[in-house]
């Protein structure tokens, strides 16, 4: 038991590094709420300067995808297997509905599936309705073995 | 008798006030400090390098989320021009301030090479628009024009 707390101390440490690391990530103020196995949820505050529609003031897809993107690759970064950088294969983003102006963005990305060489990641973004994701991505990701 | 070609002051003037209308009201364009270039009616995205663009630190390369929404903003912008240039070279009245951006059904990305810490480049071209859907390519480059590290198929939303 106190082993998976130190491992999983020790994890946090790692992604609180890798985050504030990736001058990108750190320049939309993105913070990683949890991390485990294949597994990390990041979240990306709501910032005027970020907005795509001036009209509606909704967040620019492109930050979405920014942040899609960072989750995934803190998921296969936390992946057992694949312990190292990664690099993004390819990623496509379903934008299901506008991010409500005013409210951060929180996105959870799996591995579901880790082979030698590729990581297959899924994730999904929710505004603070957590039933009605504001969008929805899948990709593929290169694996670096442990 | 034919009638006399405009002025090219005024042909200029029209469509870089209706690019710079579409382009200078969106906060995340210049977030991003992403320029639009026209010639003609061509339009190139420019991303002037900036430190904050790096994802990989240790490489360095450009995080791919950059360069998924340089791709991103430079196919919007690409659409929307296509969208008003016939009203605009008509002469009627074009606002880009207050046009209905199109909205991102979806978007992929292959990153074919990593960006490299240096200017980037992109073309966006729209495959077909009807009344309601678009669908657009776009393709980013470095150095070398025929050596793209990014491309992207994105599908819109018209209103």
């Amino acid at each position: 038991m106190t082993k998976t707390n130190d491992q999983d101390g020790r994890k946090m440490r790692i992604a609180h590094q890798f985050i504030s690391a990736l001058p990108h990530a750190r320049a939309l103020g993105m913070e990683i709420v949890d991390i485990r196995d294949g597994e990390a949820v990041v979240r990306m505050p709501y910032d005027e300067r970020l907005i795509g529609d001036p009209e509606t003031k909704v967040v620019h897809g492109g930050a979405v995808s920014a942040l899609m993107d960072t989750c995934c690759g803190a998921a296969v970064m936390a992946h057992p297997a694949a312990l190292g950088s990664t690099a993004t294969i390819d990623l496509r983003i379903d934008y299901m509905r506008s991010a409500t102006p005013g409210q951060a963005i929180t996105t959870t990305a799996t591995c579901y599936h880790v082979t030698k060489s590729v990581a297959f990641v899924r994730a999904v973004a929710v505004d603070d309705d957590e039933e009605r994701p504001v969008a929805s991505a899948t990709g593929a990701f290169t694996v670096v073995e442990a | 008798m034919a009638k006399r070609p405009e002025p090219v002051q005024v042909v200029k003037q029209r469509r870089d006030g209706v690019l710079q209308s579409l382009v200078a009201g969106v906060p995340y364009i210049n977030f991003m400090g992403i320029q639009i270039d026209r010639r003609g009616d061509e339009l190139t995205g420019v991303l002037p390098y900036a430190d904050m663009l790096i994802g990989n630190p240790m490489l360095p390369a450009l995080h791919g989320g950059a360069t998924a929404a340089f791709l991103e903003v430079t196919a919007i912008i690409e659409l929307s021009w296509v969208l008003l240039w016939q009203d605009m070279e008509a002469g009627r009245e074009v606002d880009g301030t207050t046009f209905k951006m199109p909205k991102t059904i979806d978007f992929t990305v292959d990153y074919l090479r990593s960006g490299l810490p240096r200017d980037a480049y992109a073309r966006a071209k729209v495959n077909r628009y009807g009344r309601r859907y678009a669908s657009v390519n776009v393709e980013a480059w470095q150095d070398n024009r025929d050596r793209p590290f990014a491309q992207a198929t994105g599908h819109f939303l018209l209103s």
